[in-house]
């Protein structure tokens, strides 16, 4: 198990450099950089910027120089400094932006997760044992739902009714006046009354795909020969259907969480933007918009390595959970 | 923990005094069973009545669908969701009265007790029966835990006994195993352990050794025939197999189309059967005990004609390469050095248990395995082919002298296809025949194998599997071949329907002047078919004989043992009980 673990760690090496280039190349592929959209942008607003100055910072920032050395000088600084880069944007180490946001994004990915999982499994093994029933039936109706329903209008509604019925204060993780303040068990408790909006916007979907899944998985299980053995050994039904036929039917949502890391990233970014949560997907939108090469740049690279990071812990898992993977 | 061992010891003592009694120990009376289908209800089982006695065993005889599977796991409130006990009881005697099991609903905590403390059950398929992501040891302990409220180690300690009852080598290690690291009858043994953790006074086994080789299956079956005797239980056998039956049963119940038709000791049913089913079972089991073939036996060898297909050194060896990786030092010869000819008009069988190599030499001959070395020369038309040196191109041509039947009636056939199309596609691809013709062509062939040409429309969906083993017969001769390799032809079938396939095919032969190699691991059915038997072990050839030589007078110590396992259809003269064995 470990030889494996290791040989996999090598493995991701050649594919991690391989994801640098190419990310790299793809905040390089669009035309101008950064200098030029600024540029375009203090025009729209009137202002006039001396053309020497932008030459000068040109020069400063590296743009003249080769595209291999620009890499070279960006992965160079993250391999051997930790130092990913300077934002232009913000004016600020791209480390520093990206820390910034990785703890409350974590903190919402992990707890919509536990959501999904909280709802979705008990609902899926009663649906699959109960099918047709109107149960079943019931909350396929609601998962459905939940799958339809574009996240950002769940977003708008629950404000809504959080504002009016609760008089909360709308957006963010916390109420503002707890935003910079430090952490206790007041602002924890404000924490809470914030973050289950996002946790049920971005979760509801995923449940109504999780529902689906395992109910499926699990319909093909409970008609194998080994559910009757247990049966036939005295085993009561949910007893004897959760030790066997939900273990193998639970493959899928091991595998599933090695997407889940990556989309710390990138996901919910529509959610975060509508619900204005501090998380990394609205600023890699806005780091892409504005060719903010170096925080974009980051950001694509730290998904790739999430990417790599969760499909190897998934195969572990995986692993620990059916042994015909482990001893082949 | 000795004490415990004492009490039981006495309870098995107890137990087989009563067995003297031959107390019955369970009831069934006017049991019917039925199944909401779509359109239709399935009156799938109808007024069964019987008795298990202890230490007794009843076997539950009769071809698939007959009920006899739905039967047995009503005892135990087993059934699909669309089934129902529609009438009857079933009573399990008790001390202090006797159960009604068929009122009692799934989760009465009377019916937990029953299943599994109470009664065991033994299924046919110990691969699937048993979970493969837990170990071995957990799911028996699990039973020891529920029904006999034993800790942890205890459980455990109880487990690596009853290993040790069922004759699983290294117990104490062997608890920790998982399913797939087991081979068929170790599993099969893992899990009668598991069905007997509870000491049930029932036990229910449902086919368990169709499965499994014959080697193998007298194996099991004594030690299930064992285990019964010292522990007094009564025993369900359910098989389709009339030697099984003659072998292990006290009492034997007949059933078809979900009546007992039948029921007698076995020495009656056998010897003096009342029903016409059962008359006919018993026809078509004890006809595959000769030869058919007798009278042509000694003819090919003894004019000794020039062969039709000649295998020299014939190998096929796995993960002998010696790659940088790291080679396999130890490849696996799965068929080793194999020589032997075919002549003209002959039937050749080739017998041995799961893993000798059988399937693959099938394999080798068509080259769709590509063989490690040796020669396989074809006598065909003009000129000698060697059949190893042939291109892709030639190589079709070698396909259609040399076809091959498959074992899977349901598999083989394209349910796409009609039956037509499913004929006539070799004859397509050959571009042999189209349109009248072919028409005409798959005619004829339908009429050949005994079914009406006006079903060629139709799809194989609409054929019983009998039925559609001649299809598949009827698309292997389509381009007139001179050799069929038919590899388990007749293994998926039952036995009366086995017979006729085999009649037809021996008919066939007659009138094509076809030669065959008939792969199959059952005897008997080589036996019937069959002029010359080789028999294959571990990729060798061990012996090979006249069938008659070999089934009545083996000579190598392998195939004496091979052939002693097979239960013989005759009550009076149990075979396996006498059987030779062989140690490697």
């Amino acid at each position: 198990m470990l030889n494996y673990v290791i040989k996999r760690l090598i493995y991701m090496i050649p594919t991690l450099f391989g994801m640098s280039m190419i990310a790299f190349m793809i905040i390089q592929l669009p035309p101008g950089d950064y200098l030029s959209s600024l540029l375009a942008t203090m025009a729209d607003s009137g202002q006039n910027i001396d053309p020497a100055q932008v030459e000068a910072l040109r020069r400063s920032y590296g743009f003249d120089d080769p595209i291999w050395l620009q890499y070279w000088k960006w992965i160079s600084g993250i391999l051997f400094r930790g130092d990913f880069g300077y934002s232009f944007e913000w004016n600020r180490p791209v480390a520093d932006l990206i820390w910034e946001r990785m703890g409350s994004t974590l903190a919402l990915s992990i707890a919509s997760l536990l959501f999904v999982w909280a709802v979705s499994l008990p609902i899926g093994i009663y649906s699959a044992m109960r099918r047709h029933s109107v149960g079943d039936y019931a909350f396929t109706f609601l998962g459905f739902i939940g799958l339809a329903i574009p996240n950002f209008i769940l977003a708008l509604t629950l404000m809504y009714v959080s504002y009016k019925f609760f008089g909360q204060s709308v957006g963010g993780l916390f109420s503002p006046e707890y935003v910079e303040a430090p952490w206790s068990v007041a602002k924890f408790v404000d924490l809470l009354g914030h973050i289950w909006i996002a946790v049920i916007v971005i979760g509801t979907s995923g449940t109504a795909a999780l529902i689906r899944i395992l109910r499926a998985n699990l319909t093909d299980e409970l008609n194998k020969p080994y559910v009757i053995t247990a049966k036939a050994k005295g085993l009561p039904e949910y007893r004897a259907v959760i030790k066997y036929p939900v273990r193998i039917a639970l493959n899928p949502f091991v595998s599933a969480i090695g997407w889940v890391l990556p989309e710390l990233i990138s996901g919910v970014t529509i959610t975060a933007i509508v619900l204005n949560l501090p998380t990394a997907g609205p600023l890699l939108l806005r780091a892409l918009i504005s060719q903010d090469m170096y925080l974009a740049g980051s950001f694509i690279l730290l998904m790739g390595v999430l990417t790599l990071v969760g499909m190897l812990v998934s195969d572990i898992l995986l692993a620990l959970l059916d042994p015909r993977i482990r001893f082949n | 923990m000795k004490a415990d061992a004492m009490q039981r010891q006495a309870v098995n003592t107890e137990r087989a005094a009563d067995a003297a009694a031959g107390e019955v120990v369970l009831t069934v009376e006017n049991l019917s069973l039925d199944f909401r289908l779509r359109t239709e209800i399935l009156h799938a089982v109808r007024n069964v009545s019987f008795q298990l006695r202890r230490g007794q065993t009843l076997c539950l005889v009769g071809e698939s669908g007959s009920g006899k599977s739905v039967t047995a796991r009503a005892l135990l409130r087993i059934l699909d969701k669309n089934g129902a006990i529609t009438s009857g009881r079933i009573l399990l005697a008790g001390k202090t009265g006797a159960i009604d099991i068929a009122p009692l609903t799934e989760r009465s905590p009377e019916l937990l007790k029953i299943r599994g403390g109470r009664i065991g059950l033994i299924f046919q398929e110990p691969m699937s029966s048993l979970s493969p992501v837990h170990t071995i040891g957990s799911q028996i302990t699990e039973a020891l835990r529920l029904h006999r409220r034993m800790d942890k180690k205890q459980a455990r300690a109880e487990t690596i006994e009853l290993l040790r009852q069922v004759e699983i080598p290294n117990p104490d290690t062997a608890i920790d195993r998982y399913t797939f690291e087991f081979s068929g009858g170790m599993r099969q043994r893992a899990m009668i352990a598991m069905a007997l953790a509870a000491d049930p006074e029932i036990l229910i086994a449902d086919e368990p050794t169709t499965a499994l080789d014959v080697t193998t299956q007298a194996e099991i079956l004594d030690l299930i025939k064992r285990l019964q005797v010292s522990r007094g239980m009564a025993m369900l056998l359910i098989t389709h197999d009339m030697g099984v039956v003659a072998e292990v049963a006290d009492t034997v119940a007949v059933m078809h189309y979900g009546r007992i038709v039948e029921t007698g000791s076995t020495d009656a049913i056998f010897y003096d059967p009342k029903h016409a089913y059962t008359r006919s079972l018993l026809r078509s089991t004890v006809k595959l005990e000769q030869n058919q073939r007798s009278y042509a036996a000694a003819a090919p060898v003894a004019t000794a004609p020039a062969p039709v297909l000649s295998l020299r050194n014939l190998s096929k060896t796995y993960g002998a390469s010696t790659g940088w990786l790291g080679g396999n030092s130890n490849p696996i010869r799965a068929v080793d050095a194999v020589s032997f000819d075919l002549y003209p008009g002959e039937n050749l069988g080739i017998v041995g248990e799961s893993g000798s190599g059988k399937t693959t030499l099938g394999r080798l001959i068509l080259r769709t395995v590509e063989p490690s070395s040796g020669t396989i020369t074809y006598f065909g038309q003009d000129k000698p082919v060697e059949v190893t040196g042939l291109s892709k191109h030639e190589l079709k041509s070698f396909h259609r002298d040399v076809r091959l039947v498959f074992q899977d009636p349901f598999a083989s056939l394209n349910p796409r296809m009609t039956v037509k199309q499913v004929i006539g596609d070799p004859l397509v691809v050959s571009g042999k025949a189209k349109g009248a013709a072919l028409e005409q062509r798959v005619a004829e062939l339908l009429e050949l194998v005994g079914l009406d040409p006006m079903a060629m429309e139709r799809y194989p969906h609409a054929f019983s599997g009998g039925q559609r083993q001649r299809i598949g017969i009827a698309r292997a001769l389509a381009l007139d071949p001179r050799i069929l390799i038919a590899d388990e032809a007749t293994a998926a079938l039952d036995v009366s329907i086995r017979a006729q396939i085999l009649d037809l095919l021996l008919d066939i032969q007659k009138r094509l002047e076809l030669s065959f190699i008939f792969i199959s691991h059952d005897i008997s059915v080589v036996r019937y078919f069959c002029d010359r038997v080789a028999v294959m072990h571990r990729g060798k050839l061990v012996e090979m004989g006249t069938a008659e030589q070999i089934c009545t007078d083996p000579k190598e110590p392998y195939t004496r043992s091979l052939i002693s396992a097979v239960p013989n259809p005759d009550p009076r003269n149990k075979r396996m009980l006498h059987r030779t064995r062989f140690s490697v």
